[in-house]
Order: structure tokens, then sequence, then C-alpha cells
């Protein structure tokens, strides 16, 4: 096996699917940002030429990531996450503020953007922590200090500020969970997450009287041999209530108007209908325009180029972040479904390619790779088609952006490299 | 567990997503039409109305520049609502009320606030305009009358309604559509076709270039100018003669079925349909239910013809050869139906065709149509007969002309009386009275006239019709020019023509000849009635009559219908006469017969039925 060349070796499907959605990517990029001045593909000066530019890059970074010896990123993924640390630490030096976040270096032909890199050298650490044999994720040590690999970075994201990516690292707990972790965190992160929102849209009072009536339940339905752990439950539901109680304030007190705008726009927390569309219209605008943009795409779309709203610029920021309302505009419920179905594909192809690998590096840095692309498609398409909340943040391989690109087809191919090196021996 | 778990998730926010998709894009889809699409704006270029000119190219209707304050809703900004409408002056509630009404056209296509300003008031508010977003000024041109007459001809033209919107596509709101005359029937031909521009915007409403590099755009089409048959000098001085009278005069050029003239009285300035007032105005003018200006009597009025109809009888019957133009009938002062004796005013004796027409004789024409429906078997066989003749002259049905109404009077057949008395429940008596015009024929005065036209051309005519020329080239619509042949022979015309021709030099129109000018002619004189608090009453005669000439060479065929002017030759002949002359010589040489008809009204015949009190009919006041 062994003696077969790399070019056999490797996951050609996924390669496909990779190749799909950049140039599908690509041609709505181009279609976003066209001109009638300035048709031509290859003019470097205008985005869609910048574009074209960085996944000639990225390609030579595919040839030089599969060059390099596999064992190349174990060996090196802590210098690599440490690396990371200190350019993101430079930024608050020498960083480069663009639409008011400092988050970029300035390479005089294009700005890097250190928090892509960080992804990949992240999820490389965090790897490379949780498959050394002295690691045991039972241990609560482990599991705090796999938390820290994940934190810090996040950390040094937040104020830059760029929440949407800081968010991102998050996804790496799923690595974490798949590794060990008992589920109880995620069920009790979950159930956080619910009655947060309960609690924006019915209020404390509700939740605790939805509590007590759970728990009558559960004394209903118990055997009677079972003894009630009666210090947990009332401290679960203290815990509840105050947390509960927190939310208010918090949401009252310490989120900002935009915050709570985005939050009633999103639960529909606002009844009066009159202001909520003021607020779908004004707070919502963006998505609003993406929604009406994919939705007066139909079924077939109006074809390439024939996007008005595209092209009148209705939906802001629809090269990069909202490309994907082009797409549905352009191209259509036949564009959009084939764009979720290929991601979809994706990942499951990589969870397949992760777990077949023996190596529990490869492995566990094939489910970084997955966390990390799938929270992006997760939060960016939720957004654009009004599912989920505005947190800005791109759609891999199809946004505007040279580092990102470079960064997500690294990240990739990265995995792909330990892929094809899962059956050789001695690595 | 873990395994599957992300392969689980994975699928269902794919799923999820496909979902929210299919909802957006399938169930609630809502194509963007090219001018619901807040992307596209269109910009319109409206042609001029097409001019409308005489038979001789004197212009009867022009253009005028007005402007209208438009509105687009969703580009309003808080605004000085009083200064606002200071300066348009209107009403603040009115102000809102449009805006509000505007706004549920739709926000974003423009509306009219305020619908045709005059030039001061355009001048006053065009420098103020810019400092209120939203609203602007569009260009459009009125009509301007050169002539206050011939508005039954002409139509008015007035704003689009919500019911014209929902028909044709092709109308936005605030434009303008003919509603009568020739203003309705050539409207496409007179309106053109607006060019529109697609503009592509952005978010910011900035034009950012034409929409589709301009391939869905269209250029303006000029509307044409056409001309009209009418004769404005003649159609103006007809106009003056029916001065205090209502009724109808049409007039008709023989050799092609050109309408010369069409008379409604009482009428109107159609400069008073035009401009802001115009509503208002046509509120008063359709209010008058009694005078009823509004309602074109030369079309739409259906009187009985009277002894005009003789003519045709006597053509039946040299037709289908019951009479000879000598055939001689006994008049007893009056005629026998059974044992009820109707009366004639001929003055009695033995009557040969000429001397029936000349004289009207009643008791000649009830002989000879006795020997129409003698001739035949059964009266089936003779009504269907005599209703076919009659139709042929264009009777009893549309005329198919290119005019905006008209009524198909009534030519009575079998099925008719069938329906009325039940079947074969009626007799020739039943009937006679159709000899002298009488009874159930009906006749709109333009039949009255396509008929005269039909005998001074010896047996055919033209459809009567208004267009001559389209941008100054003559029509060739087949409808109008191939000529319609009656089911009678030529030669039959000639004697009743003699006849018609002796009603001017001896009989009943010898008042009113023309010096130089042989005329043919008939008078007609017809009973009708009204009900008053639910009791039939008889007012004075219709006064009715149709003439050509010359006799030999007709250039003009004309049916004069006058309501309530008592016997044929006293209003409707006399108008004939001075009508004809006006149009052959131009000028009127009998000035005290024209002065006496200018003068004259009929006010006081038309107010009797109002009056509430007993009243005389068919008095001699002269």
């Amino acid at each position: 096996m062994s003696g077969k060349s790399l070019f056999k070796r490797i996951d050609w499907l996924t390669i496909f699917i990779y190749i799909a959605l950049v140039v599908i990517g690509w041609v709505n990029i181009y279609s976003s940002t066209f001109t009638d001045t300035d048709p031509s593909i290859f003019n470097f000066s205008s985005l869609h030429g910048k574009q074209l530019f960085f996944f000639g890059v990225s390609i030579l970074a595919i040839i030089l990531i599969m060059a390099l010896e596999a064992n190349f990123y174990e060996r090196f993924s802590s210098l690599l996450y440490v690396i990371a640390i200190v350019l993101l630490l430079g930024l608050f030096v020498f960083g480069k503020t663009i639409a008011g976040a400092t988050s970029w270096y300035n390479l005089g032909f294009f700005n890097l953007q250190p928090s892509e890199f960080a992804k990949v050298a992240t999820a490389l650490a965090l790897a490379k922590f949780l498959s050394d044999i002295q690691t045991d994720i039972k241990r609560r040590k482990d599991q705090l200090f796999a938390l820290g690999i994940i934190l810090l970075p996040a950390i040094l994201i937040v104020p830059q500020p760029d929440p949407g990516s800081a968010l991102v690292f998050f996804a790496l707990l799923f690595v974490i969970f798949r590794e060990g972790l008992p589920l109880s965190y995620l069920v009790i992160g979950i159930l956080t997450i619910v009655v947060f929102i309960a609690t924006l849209m019915f209020g404390t009072i509700w939740v605790a009287i939805i509590l007590g009536l759970l728990i009558v339940i559960f004394f209903l339905l118990k055997k009677k041999t079972f003894k009630v752990p009666v210090f947990p439950v009332i401290s679960i539901v203290v815990a509840t209530i105050l947390f509960s109680l927190s939310v208010d304030l918090v949401f009252n007190n310490v989120f900002e108007q935009r915050h709570r705008d985005r939050f009633s726009l999103w639960l529909r927390l606002e009844k009066d209908p009159q202001k909520l569309e003021q607020i779908r219209k004004t707070i919502g605008y963006n998505t609003y325009q993406s929604e009406k943009a994919i939705e007066s795409g139909g079924f077939f779309g109006k074809g390439f180029l024939e996007g008005t709203r595209t092209k009148g610029d209705f939906v802001p920021e629809q090269h990069t972040d909202y490309i994907f309302s082009t797409v549905g505009e352009e191209w259509g419920f036949v564009g959009t479904a084939t764009v979720i179905l290929l991601f979809t594909f994706l990942f499951l192809r990589l969870v397949f390619l992760a777990e077949r690998q023996k190596n529990p590096f490869s492995r566990m840095y094939g489910y970084g790779v997955i966390s990390i692309l799938f929270i992006h498609y997760f939060i960016n398409i939720g957004m654009v088609i009004g599912v989920l909340p505005t947190i800005g943040i791109p759609l891999p391989f199809f946004s505007y952006g040279g580092s990102g690109l470079l960064f997500f087809t690294i990240l990739l191919f990265v995995f792909l490299k330990l892929d094809s090196n899962r059956l050789k021996e001695g690595f | 567990m873990k395994k599957v778990l992300l392969s689980s998730i994975i699928l269902i926010i794919g799923i999820t997503f496909i979902g929210r998709l299919s909802y957006l894009q399938i169930f609630s889809f809502s194509p963007d039409q090219v001018l619901e699409d807040p992307a596209i704006k269109a910009i319109y270029d409206y042609p001029e109305r097409g001019y409308i000119y005489d038979r001789n190219g004197k212009l009867l209707v022009g253009n005028d520049p007005a402007y209208d304050v438009m509105v687009i809703p969703r580009e309003v900004k808080p605004l000085d609502t009083l200064e606002f409408c200071n300066l348009i002056g209107m009403d603040k509630e009115v102000f809102i009320y449009k805006l509000k009404k505007a706004k549920v056209y739709s926000p974003r296509l423009p509306s009219v606030l305020v619908p045709q300003l005059s030039k001061e008031d355009y001048a006053k508010l065009q420098e103020k305009m810019r400092h209120f977003e939203g609203f602007y000024i569009q260009k459009r041109s009125l009509r301007y009358y050169d002539t206050k007459s011939a508005a039954n001809v002409l139509g008015y033209i007035s704003e689009v309604n919500e019911r014209d919107l929902a028909e044709n596509p092709y109308y936005v709101q605030g434009e303008l559509k003919g509603r009568t005359g020739v203003e309705k029937t050539y409207e496409d031909t007179l309106r053109g076709k607006k060019g529109v521009q697609y503009i592509q915007k952005d978010r910011f409403n900035r034009d950012i270039g034409p929409y589709k590099d301009g391939a869905l755009d269209t250029p303006p089409e000029q509307g044409k100018e056409i001309s009209i048959t009418i004769d404005k000098d003649l159609q103006e001085y007809g106009e003056l003669l029916m001065h205090g009278k209502r009724g109808g005069i049409v007039a008709i050029e023989p050799s092609t079925g050109e309408l010369l003239s069409m008379i409604s009285g009482p009428t109107y300035d159609p400069s008073l349909l035009v401009g802001r007032k115009r509503s208002k105005n046509y509120t008063v003018l359709y209010n008058d239910s009694i005078a009823n200006p509004t309602w074109d009597r030369s079309l739409l009025a259906e009187p009985s013809p009277g002894s005009p109809f003789k003519t045709l009888n006597a053509l039946i019957a040299l037709q289908e050869g019951v009479i000879t133009p000598e055939t001689k009938m006994k008049c007893y002062n009056g005629f026998y139906v059974g044992r009820t004796k109707r009366g004639c005013h001929c003055g009695g004796g033995v009557r040969d065709l000429n001397v029936g027409i000349y004289k009207s004789c009643n008791a000649y024409f009830a002989g000879t149509f006795r020997k129409i429906y003698d001739k035949f078997e059964t009266m089936d066989e003779a009504m269907d007969v005599w209703e076919k003749h009659m139709r042929s002259f264009g009777l009893g049905g549309y005329l198919g002309s290119d005019l905006h109404t008209g009524r198909p009077g009534r030519i009575p057949s079998k099925e008719y009386y069938d329906k009325w008395y039940g079947d074969n429940r009626w007799s020739s008596s039943f009937i006679i009275s159709n000899s002298i015009g009488q009874g159930e024929v009906a006749v709109t005065p333009i039949q009255l006239a396509n008929m005269t036209a039909a005998i001074a051309n010896r047996g055919h005519y033209f459809t009567p019709h208004i267009l001559k020329k389209v941008n100054g080239k003559e029509i060739t619509i087949p409808e109008f020019t191939e000529l319609k042949q009656t089911t009678i022979d030529r030669k039959h015309f000639e004697p009743v023509i003699q006849g018609m021709a002796e009603v001017y030099r001896r009989g009943t129109a010898r008042w009113v000849q023309i010096p130089g000018i042989e005329i043919a002619g008939k008078t007609g004189t017809v009973e009708n009635f009204t009900v008053i608090d639910s009791v039939k009453t008889q007012l004075t005669d219709h006064s009715i009559f149709v003439a050509f000439a010359p006799v030999n060479k007709p250039k003009i065929a004309i049916a004069v219908y006058i309501e309530n002017g008592y016997y044929g030759s006293r209003y409707a002949g006399h108008i004939a006469s001075l009508m004809i002359e006006k149009y052959i010589k131009g000028k009127i040489t009998r000035k005290d017969l024209e002065k006496r008809m200018l003068e004259k009204t009929l006010d006081h015949e038309y107010a009797k039925p109002y009056s509430g009190e007993e009243f005389k009919i068919n008095e001699y006041v002269w």
C-alpha cells in the first residue's frame, strides 16, 4: 500500500466537492461585484480578480502541504499554535483596522487575518494535546487545559472586536466531546441556551412554572423505590431560577440596544407588528434584504448576472457574508439546494474520513476541521436565510476574502494530507 | 452514539436549511415583476396626443401643456405639511388622504397628487419643489379645443380609473384615456405609445445605469393626427341653429358615407371637460337629466321616423311590383282600418305616387302597404320580405360605424309581433301604422340620414363613418369604402325622388326652397307621448325632415329631428334647408329665415310637461 503514489491515496471526492464549492462561490462573487464597465475576470484590481488570484495562491499552498511530510503537522502543531497566539497579540500593536475591526496585518499586497490562521493552529494544537498519551480527557485538569487551548485565541479575538470569529473556536468543543468529555456537559450547555431563550420569550415566572411542572411530572412518573436526590434537585431549581433572573438583568442592563433588537427580531419578542416590521427593516435590514433576494429567485432563479437586487447592491456585504443570497437570487432553489447538498456531502465525507483514521491525532484534527467548517456554514447560512440572528462570519470557500479562502483550504488539505498517509508505517 | 451524533446534526441542519429555502423560494416565492422590483425604476416618455382636424384641414383639437404634481410615497421625507399644502393649494386633510391612497396604490410607483396645474401655478411651484423629496412635477399635455362645437363628436379624455388599470396593463395611474367620441374610438391612434426606460437602482435609490442594457426599453411612438369627416363650419352652424332646441342633425356625403356633421342639441362647450374643472363640470352636465346634454341625440334618440318612412314603403311596393308610379288611390281625408277611420291632412282626392309623396297622403301609403302584404299568401311571408328590404337600408340594426355609441332602432319582424300579440294572433290592421312611419318602427337620426343617402345614391350607401385621414393619408378601411347595395333596383328610385323633389316645389316644404339648388326631401310629423303623473299624455309632435341636394348629383343627405317641433317643415324643414344652403353655397341668402331659426327656441314646449298645469299641444306659436 505504501508504494502507492500520493495521487492515488488522496481522497479525490473531497477535492472534487471543494473545487465545486470554490468555483460556484467565485462565480457568485463575480456576479455580486460585477460592473458593466469591467467584465474581465482576470482584472486583479477587481474583487473577483483578487479572489481568483487567491485561488491560485491556495493551489500553491495545497502543493506545499502535499509536499511536506505528514508528521510535520503533528510535530510542529505546538509551535504553530504559539505563532498564532503571538500574531493575535501583535494585532494590538501592529494591527490594521478595517471596518472598525483591528483584525488584519497589512502585508502590502494583501491583508493577512491571523484569526484565520489561528483556527488551523488551534485545531492542530487541540488534536496534538488530546492525542498525547499522557492526556486523559476524563480528568478535570486535562479538560480545563483543552478548554484553555480553545479559549485563549477566542479571548484574544473578541476585543478586535470580532465576536463572530471568536465564537467559531467554541465549535472545537465538539472534538473534546468526541474524545470522551461526558455528554452531560453538552446537555447542560443546551439546557442553558433553552432557559436563556425561554426567559427572553416568556419571562422568569413562566420558566419557574414550567420547571415546577416538570418536577411534578418527574415525581408522578418515578418509581416508588427511586430515591430522590433532594439536594441536587433543589440546587438545579435554584440555579435555573437565578440564571433566568440574571438573563433578564443582563439582557436589559448589559446588552446594548442593538443586541436587544437582534434578539427581539430573531425571537419575535416585539409583539407590535408595526414596530417589528420597523426593526426588520432597520436592525434586520441585511437579513430582510437577503431573504427578499432569495425569495425573488424562485425555483430556477433569475440567471447569471441577472439578479436585479444583487446588481442594485440591495443586500449589504453581499460578496462576503451574504454571498449565499446571490446564489438564491440568481440560481434559485436549484442553486441553493445544490450548495446545501454539496456542503452536507462534504461534511459527511469528512466524518467518514475522520472515523477511518488509525492515528488519533489525524482523527481529532479531522473532527476539528469539520467543527470549524460546519459552524461557519451553520451560522452563515442560518443568518442569510433568516433563521439565526445576525452574526458576521464568512461562508467557507464561498465568501470573498483572501485569508479566508487560503486558510480554509489549508485547514482542509492538511487533513487530506494526513488522510492520505493513514496507512503508512511508522507514522 | 458519539460517532453518529455529528453526522445526525449535519443531516438535520441540512434538512432544516433546505426546508427553509423551499419555504422561501417555492412556497412564498413572489417573482419580481419589472415594475414591482425595487431595484428597477421605469421612466416614461409620453408622446403628444394626436391633433384632430376637420375634413378641410381646419384644427379642431390640439394640445396645451399641463403639469401634474406627482408623488412617490416611499421617497417622501418628513415635510412641513402645512407649507406644502399652501404651496399646492390643497387642504391638509385632502393631502393626507391622497398620500395614503397613493401609498395603497403603490409605495414606489408615482401617483398623481395634484392633476393638471395651470402654467401660472406651475411657475410658482417649480422652484420650491426640490425642497420636498418624493414629489416632482410631470409634464403632460391637455386637450385644447379650437371650437366650441362638436363636443359629442370629439368626446373627451380623462384620467384612467382603477377599472381601466385592471383591464388594460398599458395604462399607469395618472394617464389619460379617451372616454367618448373620436377620442374613445381612435384612442390607440391618437394616444401613440409611451416610451419606457428601465433604470437599475441601488439600495440608496441611485440610478446605476440601464436595466439589462436597455434591452426592454422602448422608444415612444408618436400619436397620430387624424382628420375627421366633419365639416367644422357646418357643424358649428348647425349647433347655432339648434340653439334652444332638442334633437339631432346628421348630414352625410352620399357618395362616400362621410359624416359631414353630427349635431346633438342641447350640447356643451368641449372645453368644459378639460383640466381640473372637468369633473365638476361633468357632474353638472350629467345631472341635467331633463335636457341631458351628454346624451347624443343624433346617435341615441330612437323616435318613430314618421312620413319620411313612406318613401321606403313606396320603393318596396315598386320593387315588389304591386304598384306602378301611375297606380292611383283615393283619399277620403283619411282611410279605414276595419271600421275605424284614420285621418289624413293631404286634402283628399285621387292620388298617384308623386302626389302621395309630396302631399304626404296617409291613405295612399296605407293602401300601398296593404298591396305589399296582399301579394303574399301569409302575413309572415310578407313581413319577412318587407323586413329584408328595410334592413338593406341600414335600419333595425347597428350601422357598424366607427362612432363610440349607437342604437339599433327597430324594424319589427314577425317574431316581434308574435311575441307581442301571440303566435299569429295579429293581422295587417295591427301593423298598418308602419306604412306611415308610426307604430313600432324606430329609427335613429343617423339611420334616417343614411337611409336618405341611400335614396340619393339611387340604391346604395356607404357605412357612415367619422375617420377621414390618419397622418394625412386617406383611410382605406373596407368597411367604409365598400359600397352597400340595397335590395331595391335603381330604376324604382327616380319616381320616388321626383315626388321628394315636388315636396320642395309645391308640397309640404314649399316654404323653404333654396334659390338655385334643387332639393329632394320629405317631412315628418311624429306623434309622441310621455307619462305625467302616471297618465299617458300626448306632447307636441316631433318635427322630422330628411333631404338631399342637389337632386341629380347629391352632395349632402341630411336628417333633422327636433323634439316637439310640431310639423315636419316647421323646424326640421327650415333647419335642413339652411344646412344644405350653408354646405353647398357656403353662405345663407335667406337672412330672415336664418334669423328666425337662430332666435326661436322651444323652451316653452319643453317646460310644458314639467309645469304641473294643463297644457295645449301643437300650437301655432311663431
